[in-house]
């Protein structure tokens, strides 16, 4: 399943209320490292069926962007059962991504 | 077994990979997070011959592309030490272990920090090392940017578009950047120079950046800049700890090498930004790239003999 797009309407029913670990992906179009992260997450969301894989495009989703104080990207965030648990700072390895919803 | 493993898919080792299939031999391309290297932070090149303007990420995926299309394969495995075995060379990895006949180094180069105690707490809560990536996150606020090179003046210039305030905090009172570059920074009325200073500290409220302290060189006085965002272009660190066995390092970690790639280590190479060199642009890494991928498939064809 590819990555759910995430927006501030939908934000507490695919994230805050997912039945598993969420990963959401805070990117850019302009954002050379977030474009090569992409293929990672979008791999994620394809193969691993122990997590649900968001992502949320910056330019659409400034409110959600600042909401969770976003301030760098490529950004990771993980929530588990509505509680953000873990998140991350730049590009990293599909093996890392998966170990911050561990 | 594979003829040549390359550990790094920046530039230089994918270049490498591409020389290598050419001339006949397998390589397999050893990455730790994604190809593509520190290019892909670049958001316009338009200094690669005979390309007039392309973006980094664009660049990046097109020789990932052009790698793979000729028969190079590309492993995501942390290439953790070598073990040289004369003849046969075994990396070893996150995941496993892979024996070769040649390797070529080309681990490139990381955005060194300004090391300063709470900094990678601060990593996406103020301090970045990405003012393109970054910058829009601080539209109509007071940042600063922290070195003396090209980055640190385009990133200055870049952010003055944005910010209310830009300080460009330089422990010299002259710049390793273009002059050019530099004028076109005087003129923008929002940046203040803040010269022969070091950033000594790094202030926090709720767990986000509010103000660094900087330390004149000179006369030690103190001052602190409310900043909500510091953007650190003080230049880049090589991370080659790992292959110390195998090549010698010189003062600040780079492999000692020449503009011929060789590490002193026979069958052994080195390519890119990781290596001892005085440019370190796209155009040489790829430069090095064909050379140390030919050296090593000329050191296996003395091999055979």
């Amino acid at each position: 399943m590819a990555a759910v797009v995430v927006t501030s309407a939908n934000f507490e029913a695919e994230v805050l209320k997912a039945d598993k670990p969420v990963i959401v992906d805070f990117w850019a179009s302009w954002c050379g490292p977030c474009k090569m992260l992409s293929p990672v997450i979008e791999d994620i969301a394809d193969t691993e069926d122990s997590v649900k894989v968001a992502s949320v495009n910056v330019d659409d989703e400034m409110g959600l962007a600042s909401q969770y104080g976003i301030s760098s990207i490529p950004t990771l965030l993980v929530f588990k059962g509505g509680q953000l648990v873990n998140q991350s700072v730049g590009v990293i390895g599909r093996d890392e991504i998966l170990a911050l919803a561990k | 077994m594979t003829d040549i493993i390359i550990v790094g898919a920046g530039p230089a080792g994918l270049t490498a990979a591409i020389y290598a299939q050419r001339a006949g031999r397998k390589a397999v391309v050893f990455e730790a997070s994604v190809y593509g290297g520190q290019i892909v932070n670049t958001p316009e090149i338009e200094n690669y011959p005979a390309i007039k303007k392309i973006s980094g990420y664009e660049f990046a995926q097109t020789l990932y592309e052009q790698a793979k299309d000729l028969g190079a394969e590309i492993k995501m495995e942390r290439v953790v030490g070598i073990k040289d075995g004369g003849s046969v060379k075994t990396v070893v990895t996150d995941k496993g272990e892979y024996e070769c006949r040649a390797v070529i180094l080309a681990t490139g180069a990381k955005n060194r920090p300004l090391g300063l105690e709470n900094e990678k707490a601060l990593i996406g809560k103020g301090v970045s090392y990405c003012a393109t990536c970054d910058g829009m996150f601080f539209r109509g606020k007071t940042v600063a940017v922290a070195g003396g090179g090209n980055t640190a003046v385009e990133d200055a210039f870049f952010l003055s578009n944005y910010c209310e305030k830009v300080y460009l905090i330089h422990r010299r009172d002259e710049f390793r950047a273009h002059e050019r570059e530099v004028e076109k920074l005087r003129a923008k009325e929002n940046v203040e120079f803040v010269l022969n200073k070091n950033v000594t500290a790094l202030r926090e409220d709720g767990g986000r950046l509010c103000a660094v302290e900087v330390t004149d060189k000179n006369t030690n006085e103190k001052q602190e800049l409310s900043v909500a965002g510091l953007f650190v272009a003080i230049g880049q660190s090589p991370d080659n700890t790992a292959f110390e066995n195998v090549a010698s390092l010189a003062d600040g970690g780079y492999i000692k090498a020449g503009e011929d790639c060789l590490t002193g280590t026979d069958g052994i190479f080195t390519a890119g930004d990781c290596r001892t060199k005085a440019v370190r642009q796209l155009t040489t890494a790829a430069s090095d790239g064909a050379a140390a991928a030919l050296a090593a498939s000329g050191y296996i064809d003395s091999m055979d003999i």
